[in-house]
């Protein structure tokens, strides 16, 4: 059978188990739609946690910016599993024996004010919304790449897709639906990846085979160590990015995604607090299956990069001699080259081909004849090729190749050699990462419209068939702007990701944690700190990232991705500042505060 | 006032332990992953310098285990102070 008819069938077949799926468990009511009914146990629980953790960006990305990047990226692994210890620890139980159904129903009843109650809805909607267009540009490319439709087609098919199993089922729907996306991603990824080890070292487990040896008697990571610091690169095992900026980023990751409301909101669907702690532990162990073996691949498919295009002399690749991936990608846009030295060889090493803030190609459109084509040194003719220099000292030759992030885990399967039947499946895999968490945020998006903004404050006399009704109309509406935003995307993708977090990390983390631990917080406190927190670390994103502040101006050094970890301290600390000058908070908030911290239900009087 | 006084100290308890697995959250991820990154990496075991070692695999693996080893513990504690569900 032919790659594309494969591809197809795979992707309809895992969409029909989606909606299958979730039409077999709709919701009825309010407390299906929001919460599954509060009765899923907590493996399922956890594995669909995963699901709708693990994105397109975690799928697809996340290996290639380790490769490129090495320990630099390592923020990323750490930052995105460490949330878990937090969430398990410090949130999870707490809000599952507070028992409500979203995270601004928490803030709002801790801190007894609609005003925190709407600031939390603003929170959460501008959070999912940056996150879920991401989603959707994510979908649109994973289908314009292995079905060779337009992005815009893709992102439509997905809305659809999304639209009918997250409408119809709700929290119900999507939570067993995610654990079927679960499967078939971790089943994805790990096939190329184990194939990938297994021909490279031997060994059958990624998380091993990184610290083996090749056939040569090297160590994988001290062969790749050599490789890119021959080229002028930084060592692939220390990096090149400073200690505090790491520290920063890594933060930011990691209280962002304890702070996350589509993440915060599953602990909510378990019946039993222990349940919770349990399920954040299920959860955690599931995304370690793939973020253990993420570093390998990413280390794996350097090594095979490089080797490919600089051969086995390291003296350059003729283009004729390239293998059938690079051709098919380089069409793709994902990969291209030009030839600084006029030799007819690829030659890769440290610095940038092209010219540009990224250093990605500006393809010209020019007919494809050979007298074009003659016209220019590279296959695709670009406008914005780099000046060729580079500094004989550190490398050997200039290089000549962009590499896009991403092709690390879309080729794999191809430069491994592995039968089209593994390729169909990645793309299935990259899909149900894209779509669990596009469903998992239009949920959060239709809750937060339909329960904390029209049932809590401003039409409380509505029946439950009627609130059910407006977080389906919720959804569909936050369907349609997800799809818009994701064809119109609002600057770069990986910089509206890494506002998510840090909003999240600066806004909700600090307030659900004082509202559970600090029993003295009142409601000044926490509005004004979330306040200082989502603005400040807003208008740092803003500046650096859209309206061209330098590196150099950086405060302390630290990135506008960890920035969010600063807009968090700030939080605390106003919060605790405000909340002094100001009265406590009333007598039943306290008790109530006390309740939410012993697991058996003490009767107390909020109730 | 009995029951109160149980509560009390059952968070107690419980704030402890969760300043204790939080220390070993910090130590395996900040600190043996970036802050001492360098010294650590000095030590090479199998094929992996120790400390880049720790900032991609080691912490992830003790983030899973501090979060199962706190179910568990709490699970103990919860029956100890008889507050389960």
């Amino acid at each position: 059978m032919s790659l594309e008819l494969l591809t197809y069938l795979f992707v309809v077949v895992s969409f029909a188990i989606y909606i299958f799926i979730a039409f077999w468990s709709r919701s009825a009511t309010t407390h299906d739609f929001y919460v599954a009914g509060g009765g899923v146990t907590p493996l399922a629980n956890g594995m669909a946690t995963a699901a709708d953790w693990m994105s397109a960006a975690s799928f697809i990305s996340l290996a290639g910016v380790i490769s490129l990047s090495g320990y630099d990226a390592s923020g990323y692994v750490m930052g995105w599993t460490g949330g878990y210890v937090l969430l398990a620890l410090l949130l999870a139980p707490y809000l599952r024996k507070f028992g409500k159904f979203t995270v601004p129903d928490f803030v709002g009843d801790r801190y007894y004010s609609n005003v925190a109650r709407v600031v939390a809805v603003v929170c959460v909607l501008f959070i999912s919304f940056t996150y879920i267009s991401g989603q959707m540009r994510g979908t649109g490319i994973v289908f314009s790449r292995f079905l060779q439709v337009e992005i815009e087609t893709g992102i439509m098919i997905g809305m659809a897709v999304v639209f009918i199993y997250a409408v119809l089922g709700g929290m119900k729907g999507i939570t067993y639906t995610q654990v079927a996306q679960y499967c078939v991603m971790i089943f994805a990824f790990n096939v190329p990846a184990l194939f990938l080890t297994f021909t490279m070292t031997g060994h059958l487990l990624p998380q091993t085979g990184l610290g083996a040896t090749l056939e040569s008697g090297t160590y994988v990571l001290e062969h790749l160590d050599g490789l890119v610091e021959e080229l002028g690169f930084a060592s692939f095992t220390e990096g090149s990015k400073s200690s505090v900026d790491i520290f920063f980023i890594t933060a930011a990751l990691m209280f962002g995604t304890a702070g996350l409301p589509h993440v915060i909101v599953r602990f909510f669907t378990v019946p039993r607090v222990r349940d919770a702690r349990i399920s954040a532990a299920w959860a955690l162990a599931f995304i370690a299956v793939l973020y253990t073996s993420i570093p390998a691949v990413a280390a794996f498919g350097r090594i095979n990069l490089i080797e490919t295009v600089n051969g086995p002399e390291g003296q350059g690749t003729y283009y004729e001699d390239m293998p059938n991936w690079f051709q098919k990608w380089e069409t793709a846009g994902l990969i291209a080259w030009y030839d600084h030295n006029g030799d007819g060889r690829l030659q890769y090493a440290a610095g940038g081909a092209y010219t540009g803030q990224d250093e990605r190609p500006d393809f010209w459109e020019v007919p494809d004849d050979p007298v074009s084509r003659s016209m220019f040194n590279s296959t695709r003719p670009v406008l914005n090729p780099s000046d060729g220099s580079f500094d004989p000292e550190v490398q050997p030759f200039a290089n000549e190749l962009f590499v896009d992030p991403d092709i690390m885990v879309l080729a794999n399967p191809e430069v491994a050699g592995l039968p089209n039947w593994v390729i169909a499946l990645v793309a299935a895999g990259a899909m149900a990462a894209a779509l669990s968490t596009a469903a998992g945020l239009l949920l959060v998006i239709a809750t937060a419209v339909s329960h904390d903004l029209v049932k809590k404050t401003m039409r409380p006399d509505i029946t439950d068939k009627q609130e059910l009704t407006i977080a389906r109309v919720a959804a569909m509406v936050g369907v349609l702007l997800a799809g818009y935003l994701g064809m119109n995307p609002p600057g770069y993708v990986a910089a509206v990701v890494a506002m998510a977090f840090g909003l999240a990390c600066a806004s909700f983390f600090p307030a659900i944690i004082m509202g559970i631990f600090y029993q003295r917080m009142n409601k000044y406190g926490a509005i004004s700190g979330m306040l200082v927190g989502l603005g400040s670390t807003l208008a740092y994103i803003i500046y650096f990232k859209f309206m061209g502040g330098s590196q150099e101006q950086w405060l302390f050094g630290i990135s506008p991705e960890g920035f969010g970890a600063m807009g968090m301290i700030l939080n605390f600390l106003v919060a605790y500042l405000v909340s002094h000058l100001t009265p406590p908070p009333p007598i039943a908030i306290q008790q109530m505060v006390q309740d939410i911290r012993v697991p058996r239900n003490q009767g107390s009087a909020y109730y | 006032m009995q029951q109160q006084d149980l509560a009390q100290r059952y968070w107690r308890r419980n704030q402890q332990i969760i300043i204790i697995y939080l220390i070993i959250w910090f130590l395996v991820s900040y600190g043996a992953g970036i802050l001492f990154v360098d010294y650590l990496n000095q030590y090479q075991v199998f094929g992996f310098k120790l400390g880049y070692w720790f900032a991609n695999q080691g912490s992830v693996l003790a983030f899973c285990m501090l979060t199962v080893a706190y179910a568990l513990r709490m699970n103990r504690l919860d029956n100890e102070f008889d507050v389960h569900e």
